[in-house]
C-alpha cells in the first residue's frame, strides 16, 4: 500500500490512455451489471418460489385442467398444511397489446401466498364481492385504475356463460403493494375470484388449472409428492407434482435460455475488454522499461516491481468496474421505470458487487500477469542501456 | 483541468461523426458505394489524393510491426458485429419463420376477438357454417378445400436443457394436405385418420427427445404412434400433426379452434370476410394467414431486435475507446514519420484521410471476422421458444447478407469515429517538436 503513490503516478504518465481504457472497463462492466438484471429478471420465479410450496399440474400438459375433487384428496395427504388452487384466466385490457395475466384463485390464496402483500381487509372486500377482483400496484399505476372502479376485459379463453361472449366486467376491489422489492413482479397480476369464474364461464365447471400445496415439512416434499402423485395414477387426470422452484423454473427455460445468451454476450464483452486492457498494460510497461531499471537500480526488489505493476492493472479494472457497475445500479431503475413497470429490473444487489468485484481482480490479474513477469524479470544493465 | 479541455477538445469531433453515424448506417448500399467511388476517384486523380493514398499505403505496410495494438481493433469490433449480427439474426430468423408461415391464399377463422389458436373455440356447426361460406377453393370433385383443426400441447422435454416444453399439436382435417400443399412427407408416411397416429416436423424432431419415426409418445394418458416426418419450412415444422378427430378424443373435447381455408383467389378474402360477419349464427374473426402468423412475431422479434441495438450500442461505444487508444498509440509510434512527411510538403489532408482509412480498414477486418464467426457459429442453428399458441415455436438463425451488410456498416462507424479524433492530433502535431522527439 505504501506504493500507492508510485502505482497512482504510472497510471496518470499517460492520460488519455488511462482515461479510454478506464472508460472500456466501465462500459463493459456497465453491460454486466445491466445483463445479469436481466438474468436475474427471468429467474425471478427462482428466488420468489417459497421453499414450502408445491405444484400440482397434469402430468400431460398444463393446458388439461384437473378436477375440483381432487383438491380434498390432497388435503387428506399427509404432511399436507394447506391446499389452494388457481387457473389460468388471460385477456387484454382495452387493446390486444395490454396483456394482462389475470388469475381466478381458490380460496385461501392469499394465505398460501403471503408474497402479495393482500391485507385483510382487501380479502374480506375480495370475499363479499362475487365480481371483484385484486390487481397490483404497478398494473393500476399503468392503467390509471382506482378501487371501485369497473375493469373491462376481454378475456383470452372464457366465454360468460350468459352472453356467450368473451367480455367480462370486473369490480376492482383492492390495489395491492408487494411488500419487498424481488416479489414487486407479482404487482403486474390480476386476481379474480375462483368461484364466481367457475359459475360464469361456460366450459368445464368444477375444473382447476393446478392446486399449490403448502408442506409442513419442506425436507418432506418429495415423499409428499409422491403421495400426491399416487393418488391419480391411471386415472385421466394423472398428476405431476413438483416444487415452485421446478414449476417456475420450467417456464423459464421454455422461452429459452437466457442465462447462455447473457453468459455468452458477457463472455464476448469480457475476451475484448481483456485484449485490450492487456494491450494497454504491454504498452504501459514497454515504454517505462528504463524507469524500471531505474526503480531496480534504487533498490527496488524483483518482486515489488512485479507488484506494482500487478497492482497497477487491477487499479486500472478496478476503478472502472465499480464506476460501471455504480452507473448500472442507478440505470436499472431508471431502465424499469421507462418501461412502464413492463420489465423490472431487479436493482444491483450485493451478489452481483460480489461477482463484479471478483472479475475485476481477476481481469486485473490476468492481464497484468505477463507485463508484470516481463518487469520483474528485466536486466537492469539492457534496460538501461536500451537494448 | 488543462488536460479535460484538451480531451474534450480532440473528442469534440467525435460526438459531430455520431450524428453523421447514425445517418450513415441508415443511408442504403447505393450511397455508401458512390462515396467509396468518390473517395476513390479523388485518390487516383489530385495530388492531395495521391499522397493520401501512398501514406495510407504506407501505414498498411507498418502494420505488421503493430500488430498486437492493431489486432484490439480487429477483435473489438468483431465482438460487437458479431453480438450484433447473432441478436439480429435471431430476431430475424422467428419473423421469418413466422411470416413465412402465412400466405395471402389462406385464411384462418378463429372465434371473435381470440388472438391466438389456444385461446379460440369453434363448435361442430360454427365450423360446417364457416365451410359453407362462399370465396373458398374447391377441388376437382367439389369438395371444400378447408380444414377444421384442433390444437393442444402437451409435454416433451427438449434436447438442450431436458427440461419439459409445450409442443403444440394439431389435430387437422382431411383436406389439410390441399390446403398446405408445402406440408410433404420426407420420412415414413401420413398419419391414417381414425388411429393414433401422429407425424411430426422436421423442427420438433431436432429440438426434442423421443420424436422419431416409430416412437410412441402419451397424450393425456394414451400412447400415439408417430408413423412420418414432413417439411413444410414454415412454423407448423414445431408441431405434431395427426387426425382432428382423435385428437380432439384424446383430449375429450368436442369442436375446433380454429378452420383454415384456402381461398379460391386472394381477392375473394373480402367476399369470405364478409360473409362471416353477416351470420348471425356465428361470432367469428376471419384474417388472412399472412396477418395471423406476422402479428405473432412482431412484439417479440421486435423486443430481440432492440436488445440487440442496445447491447451493441453500449459495446461500440466500449470498441470506439479501444480504438481510439489504439490509434493514439499508433500515431505516436509514427509521430516522426508523419513529421518527416509534413516537412517534405505532405499536406494536413492526406495525413488525416490516411489515419482515418486505416482506422476503417481494421475496422472492416474485424467486422468481417466478427460477421463470419457469427455466420459460422449460428447460421440456421435451430433453436425455440415459447410462442403465441403457449407451446414452442422452432425457428433458425438467420444470418442474411443484409444483417452481414448492417455489421460491417456498424464496423466502418466505429472505426471512422475512433480514427478520426487521432488523425486530426496527428495532423496537428507541430512539425519540429514531433522530429526532434526519440
Amino acid at each position: 500500500m505504501k506504493y500507492l503513490h508510485l502505482v497512482w503516478a504510472a497510471l496518470l504518465r499517460r492520460k488519455t490512455r488511462t482515461v479510454l481504457t478506464i472508460l472500456s472497463v466501465l462500459v463493459a462492466f456497465l453491460l454486466f451489471g445491466l445483463l445479469d438484471g436481466v438474468r436475474a429478471a427471468f429467474n425471478a420465479g427462482e428466488t420468489l418460489a417459497g421453499v414450502d410450496r408445491m405444484v400440482v399440474s397434469s402430468r400431460f400438459s398444463i393446458i388439461q385442467p384437473l378436477p375440483e375433487s381432487l383438491v380434498a384428496r390432497v388435503q387428506a395427504v399427509p404432511g399436507v398444511r394447506k391446499v389452494t388452487w388457481a387457473n389460468w384466466f388471460g385477456g387484454y385490457y382495452q387493446e390486444p397489446k395490454n396483456q394482462l395475466i389475470i388469475f381466478a384463485v381458490g380460496p385461501d390464496y392469499f394465505e398460501v401466498y403471503p408474497d402479495y402483500g393482500i391485507t385483510k381487509p382487501m380479502i374480506d372486500a375480495f370475499g363479499r364481492t362475487r365480481t371483484g377482483v385484486l390487481v397490483g400496484a404497478s398494473l393500476a399505476k399503468r392503467f390509471g385504475w382506482k378501487v371501485g372502479d369497473k375493469l373491462p376485459v376481454k378475456g383470452s379463453i372464457f366465454p360468460d356463460k350468459a352472453t356467450g361472449e368473451t367480455t367480462w366486467i370486473f369490480d376492482i376491489v383492492g390495489i395491492y403493494e408487494a411488500p419487498t422489492a424481488k416479489s414487486r413482479a407479482l404487482e403486474q397480476q390480476v386476481m379474480l375470484r375462483w368461484k364466481y369464474f367457475d359459475e360464469a364461464n361456460a366450459y368445464g365447471s368444477g375444473s382447476v388449472g393446478w392446486i399449490i400445496v403448502q408442506v409442513t415439512n419442506p425436507q418432506e416434499s418429495a415423499n409428499v409428492a409422491r403421495a400426491i402423485d399416487a393418488l391419480s395414477v391411471n386415472s385421466d387426470h394423472e398428476t405431476k407434482t413438483q416444487t415452485e422452484r421446478e414449476f417456475n423454473l420450467s417456464f423459464a427455460k421454455q422461452i429459452g435460455d437466457i442465462g447462455l445468451i447473457v453468459t455468452a454476450i458477457i463472455g464476448a464483452v469480457f475476451f475484448t475488454l481483456m485484449l485490450l486492457t492487456g494491450n494497454t498494460m504491454a504498452q504501459a510497461v514497454r515504454e517505462r522499461i528504463p524507469e524500471f531499471a531505474t526503480l531496480k537500480t534504487l533498490g527496488f526488489t524483483d518482486r515489488s516491481v512485479l507488484g506494482l505493476v500487478f497492482m497497477e492493472s487491477v487499479l486500472l479494472i478496478v476503478i472502472g468496474g465499480v464506476l460501471g457497475l455504480a452507473l448500472a445500479s442507478v440505470l436499472t431503475p431508471l431502465v424499469s421505470a421507462a418501461s412502464g413497470g413492463m420489465l423490472q429490473l431487479p436493482p444491483i444487489g450485493l451478489r452481483s458487487w460480489l461477482v463484479g468485484l471478483a472479475l475485476m481482480v481477476a481481469v486485473g490479474a490476468i492481464v497484468g500477469v505477463l507485463p508484470a513477469l516481463r518487469a520483474m524479470r528485466l536486466r537492469i544493465v539492457d534496460a538501461l542501456a536500451g537494448r | 483541468m488543462q488536460y479535460f479541455r484538451n480531451l474534450l477538445r480532440s473528442l469534440a469531433p467525435a460526438a459531430l461523426i455520431a450524428a453523421l453515424v447514425a445517418i450513415w448506417v441508415l443511408l442504403p448500399v447505393l450511397v455508401l458505394l458512390g462515396c467509396a467511388l468518390v473517395l476513390a476517384t479523388w485518390m487516383a486523380a489530385t495530388r492531395p489524393g495521391r499522397q493520401a493514398a501512398a501514406v495510407t499505403w504506407v501505414g498498411i505496410l507498418t502494420l505488421p510491426q503493430r500488430l498486437g495494438a492493431s489486432s484490439v481493433i480487429v477483435i473489438g469490433i468483431a465482438g460487437v458485429v458479431g453480438v450484433l449480427v447473432a441478436l439480429l439474426a435471431l430476431g430475424g430468423g422467428l419473423a421469418a419463420t413466422l411470416r413465412g408461415t402465412g400466405n395471402n391464399e389462406t385464411a384462418i377463422v378463429l372465434r371473435g376477438g381470440a388472438t391466438a389458436e389456444l385461446d379460440s373455440g369453434l363448435t361442430r356447426e360454427d365450423a360446417t357454417l364457416i365451410l359453407q361460406a362462399p370465396g373458398i377453393a374447391h377441388d376437382a370433385e367439389g369438395r371444400t378445400l378447408g380444414t377444421a383443426e384442433i390444437t393442444v400441447v402437451t409435454n416433451v422435454a427438449k434436447k438442450s436443457n431436458h427440461s419439459e416444453a409445450n409442443v403444440e399439436i394439431r389435430g387437422v382435417g382431411p383436406q389439410m394436405w390441399a390446403v398446405r400443399p408445402n406440408v410433404k412427407i420426407i420420412e415414413g408416411r401420413a398419419f391414417k385418420p381414425g388411429l393414433r397416429e401422429l407425424i411430426v416436423g422436421r423442427g420438433a424432431r431436432e429440438e426434442f427427445v423421443g420424436l422419431d419415426p416409430g416412437a410412441t409418445i402419451d397424450l393425456n394418458a394414451q400412447q400415439w404412434q408417430i408413423v412420418g416426418v414432413f417439411s413444410s419450412g414454415d412454423a407448423h415444422e414445431s408441431e405434431l400433426v395427426g387426425d382432428a378427430e382423435s385428437v380432439a378424443s384424446a383430449y375429450r373435447r368436442n369442436g375446433f379452434q380454429s378452420v383454415t381455408v384456402r381461398l379460391a383467389s386472394p381477392q375473394s378474402f373480402d367476399v369470405f370476410k364478409a360473409a362471416l360477419k353477416s351470420d348471425p349464427r356465428l361470432k367469428v374473426d376471419a384474417r388472412t394467414t399472412r396477418d395471423y402468423y406476422s402479428a405473432q412475431s412482431e412484439q417479440l422479434s421486435k423486443v430481440i431486435r432492440i436488445v440487440g441495438i442496445v447491447i451493441a450500442t453500449i459495446m461500440a461505444i466500449g470498441a470506439i475507446f479501444g480504438a481510439l487508444n489504439t490509434m493514439y498509440a499508433a500515431i505516436n509510434a509514427r509521430a516522426r514519420e508523419v513529421a518527416t512527411l509534413r516537412a517534405i510538403g505532405f499536406g494536413p489532408t492526406p495525413v488525416v484521410v490516411s489515419v482515418v482509412l486505416e482506422a476503417m480498414l481494421l475496422a472492416l477486418l474485424g467486422g468481417a471476422l466478427g460477421a463470419a464467426v457469427t455466420w459460422v457459429i449460428f447460421h440456421d442453428y435451430a433453436v425455440s421458444t415459447l410462442g403465441a399458441n403457449f407451446s414452442q415455436v422452432v425457428f433458425r438463425f438467420d444470418v442474411s447478407p443484409a444483417l452481414i451488410g448492417t455489421g460491417l456498416r456498424w464496423a466502418l462507424a466505429i472505426g471512422l469515429i475512433g480514427g478520426l479524433a487521432p488523425a486530426l492530433r496527428a495532423a496537428r502535431l507541430p512539425v519540429t517538436t514531433a522530429l526532434r522527439e526519440s
